[in-house]
Formats: C-alpha cells, structure tokens, sequence
C-alpha cells in the first residue's frame, strides 16, 4: 500500500493555516453533530420530519426494489417449496398460519362481546383501516427498528396511528411524510405493547429486544406465570393499539419473562393496515377480567 | 513513486475529480433503501465504509471536514437521530489524520485493522446517541453487523479503488 499521499503544507503559512482551518472546522463539527443527535430527545418530531421528507424522495427506488426482491423470495420460496415436499405443503402452511390468526381473532372477539354484554353498553369505534400500504424499507443499518410505509399523510397516515398485517400487529406510525411513513415496529426496544393472554386475560407489558423478539413481562410479580405456545393478544390498554389483535406467541421462558415471537413477521410482511388510534374508554367502570 | 522532495502544497482537488468518491460515499449511504424489512440491526455501514476507504485511498481528496455534509446525508436515510453521522464520521476522519502522521508506510492488513477500529466506534456512538431517543437492544446485538461490516471492506476497498483508476489513468 502506497504511504499517505497528503502533501505537507511546507514552509507556506497560508497552506499552514488552510490545513490548520479545516481541522477547526472538522471538531467544530463533530461538536455540532453531537448537539444536533442531542436535540433529538427534545424534539424526536423535528428529526422524524425532516427524515420522513428524504423518505418521500427516495420512495420510488424502494418501492421497485420491494418489488423485484419479493418476485425474488416468491421465487425462492417456490423452489425450497419443491425440494421439501412439493408446493401443497407450502400452501397448507399458509392457510394454517391464516387460520390460526383467525382462531385468535375469534376467540378475543367472543371474549369481547363476553365482556361487553357486561359492560351493557357498548363502546366500539369504526374499524375500517385508514390505509392499506406496503412496508418498503427499513433501517437495517441502525438500532432502531423502523421500516418505510408506503402511504403517508396524503393517504391520511398520522403519526400515533397503530399498523396491523392480516397476521397481528406491526407497530405504529411515529412520523408521516407526504407518499411515505415511517413505522416503529413492535420489535423495537423503544416500544411498549400492552397485551394479554389470551386464555384468561392475564395482563402484561411486550418490549421489543432488538433482535426479532419480544420480551413479555407480567404486570405482578412474583413466579413466571407464562408458558411455552401462550398466545398474546393487544388488550387496548393506554390506547392506540385496538384491543384483540394477536401479537406474539411464547417461545422461551427466562426467569422473570418470556420470549415472545411476534405473530406479524417483518422480513416477510407485505401489505399492512393502518388503523385510527384506539381510545381507551375511560369513564367505564372496571370490570373483572376473569370470566 | 514517491518522490523525496516536499511538494508544493495543494489546496483544493478540482471539483471533477471529487465526484466519483462524493458520489460513491453517498450510494453507500442509500444501500439502505435495500429493500430488506431487517429484524436485526445487520445491514453494515457502507457509506462509512465507502468514506473510510476513499479516505485511506486518496487523503488528498478526503479532508477531515468532509465527514460533516457527507455524515449528514447518512444521517437523512439511516435512521439514526440527525447529527449522529456528522459527528461520528468527522470524528473517524480525524482519529485517521491522526494515525497519519504516526504511521509513515501501512499495508492492507493494519487498514483492515483500522477499519475495523474505526466502525466500531462509530457503531458504539450510534448506538449511545440513539438511546437519547429510546431503548437500545443490548450492545452485544451490533457484533453481527460489526462483523458484517469488516468483512464487507475489502469488497468497498476494492470498489473504491476501481473507481479510483477510472479517473487517474496510469
């Protein structure tokens, strides 16, 4: 390898001063750098605008290579169809996984309505999605897990809004650019599901992990009541995620927790749903949740 | 060559001749727009790579304040709180100058070694000021993309270098 071609400034005092400039000016800018990724405690909403802006820009070129690398994993998941047990097998897996989404949707609607025919009055706002867009792109590069939805604020995308797959929750829009939003996934360590157990309403908390996972944690303490194949579902609890959307199932017990798969997988997720905020009606009286 | 005489000092590449590194760095940086929904932080660095390279290849044409529009153009895409690429990439700049000046003669095996060195700090800054924001996953979860990015450098060496010989012919 050839040494630094760098000249030396040599004895000239203008050059001297050239090279000296550009190093003030190269710390003056990590300096700056540093405030400026500081300010985004303060003010996340300016730096998720700003971003969502060259998101929109970008957007073509992410929705034409969403589209040539999902006929790519088609293709390859045609082929690894074949070599294991021919193409019935993969459609049967398909409709089992579909059916079992239903499953865990009928069940929390019957476990609603229990609920709500308690209740004697019925609070229900309208479900029907905002938009339905892709998720185009994500940021593999960085700790955060946010991916690019393909629907933005001309399609009434707005930030706080929950997304949803056929399959379960995603997460929820946390900045809204005009053709593109950008979505913080359940996986992520900076976001909270409130969910509970399907089975008997068992309430607890889903953290993302940053690795694919969720961490369930249950609200009392004490022993780990979870077990292997437990089912999660949204409870609506603080808003914004509609109650009995199934998130994860229980995959690994740890001490205190449980390790959940989401239900709703992002590398093969295609088309999500944006739904309107879910609003906790407050000013109901608690009921027990065990039936 | 080297010739051992001082040379005159040369203030500013022509305008041309930076397109092609300019260009490239900020490629590196849109690799994100892959259309990959990851689960884990994987996806390596390549526009710090592509700048660290450049910059190991041609000093004279990456000063150290480049880091600063080219870590803010990263910063638009990646994901990470603004600022983050600035000051990580001028940061990484400067720790090279430094090494410079120490260091007369270098192969291929101690740029690795710096390579490597200098995405790691990057990738433990970013990952500190993105806690300002939010939860980080445990820091043990950017090795796999570490090790993703220092397995990716020769390959952006060897691009960069490429690059480089279209525009100075031998």
């Amino acid at each position: 390898m050839a040494p630094p071609q760098r000249a030396r400034p040599g004895f000239s005092r203008r050059a001297q001063y050239t090279l000296f400039a550009g190093y003030v000016v190269a710390v003056a800018g990590v300096i700056a750098g540093l405030l400026l990724a500081i300010t985004a405690r303060f003010d996340p909403a300016g730096h998720a605008a700003i971003q969502s802006a060259f998101a929109d820009l970008t957007a073509p070129v992410a929705i034409a290579g969403r589209n040539v690398s999902g006929g790519v994993a088609n293709a390859y998941q045609g082929v690894s169809a074949y070599i294991d047990a021919g193409s019935k097998n993969r459609a049967l897996d398909a409709e089992l996984r579909g059916a079992r989404a239903k499953l865990i949707e009928t069940r929390a609607i019957e476990r609603e309505n229990y609920r709500l025919r308690r209740l004697a009055r019925l609070v229900e706002g309208s479900r029907e999605p905002v938009a339905t867009a892709r998720l185009i792109a994500s940021t593999g590069a960085n700790v955060h897990r946010y991916a690019t939805l393909s629907a933005g604020s001309r399609d009434g995308v707005a930030s706080g809004q929950p997304v949803r797959s056929s399959e379960g929750l995603v997460g929820r829009v946390v900045a809204a650019g005009h053709i593109t939003a950008r979505v913080l996934l359940i996986i992520d360590s900076g976001n909270v599901v409130p969910v509970k157990r399907l089975s008997d309403g068992l309430p607890a908390l889903a953290t993302g992990r940053g690795d694919g996972a969720l961490v369930i944690r249950a609200l009392q303490a004490g022993s780990n009541p979870f077990k292997v194949n437990d089912l999660l579902m949204t409870s609506g609890a603080g808003g914004i995620y509609p109650p009995g959307v199934p998130v994860a199932v229980v995959r690994v017990l740890t001490n205190d927790a449980a390790i959940a798969k989401p239900l709703a997988d992002p590398a093969r997720l295609d088309l999500a749903m944006v739904e309107r905020p879910f609003q906790a009606p407050d000013d109901l009286p608690p009921v027990p949740d065990a039936p | 060559m080297r010739i051992s005489v001082v040379r005159s000092y040369q203030p500013a590449p022509p305008a041309i001749k930076l397109a092609l590194p300019v260009l490239s760095i900020i490629l590196g940086s849109l690799m994100v727009l892959l259309p990959v929904i990851a689960t884990v932080p994987i996806v390596p660095p390549f526009g710090l790579l592509m700048v660290i390279a450049w910059r190991l290849l041609r000093a004279d044409l990456i000063a150290p304040w480049a880091g600063i529009p080219l870590g803010l153009v990263d910063d638009l895409f990646s994901g990470a709180p603004l600022g983050t690429g600035m000051a990580g990439w001028t940061a990484a700049l400067l720790i090279l100058e430094a090494i410079d000046q120490r260091v007369l003669f270098r192969d291929m095996w101690q740029d690795w070694a710096i390579t490597a060195g200098l995405i790691a700090f990057d990738l433990v800054l970013g990952w500190a000021l993105a806690g300002l924001v939010g939860g980080v996953p445990a820091p043990w979860l950017l090795l796999p993309q570490w090790l993703c990015a220092v397995l990716c450098y020769p390959l952006v060496m060897r691009s960069a270098a490429w690059l480089d010989r279209q525009q100075t012919p031998r």
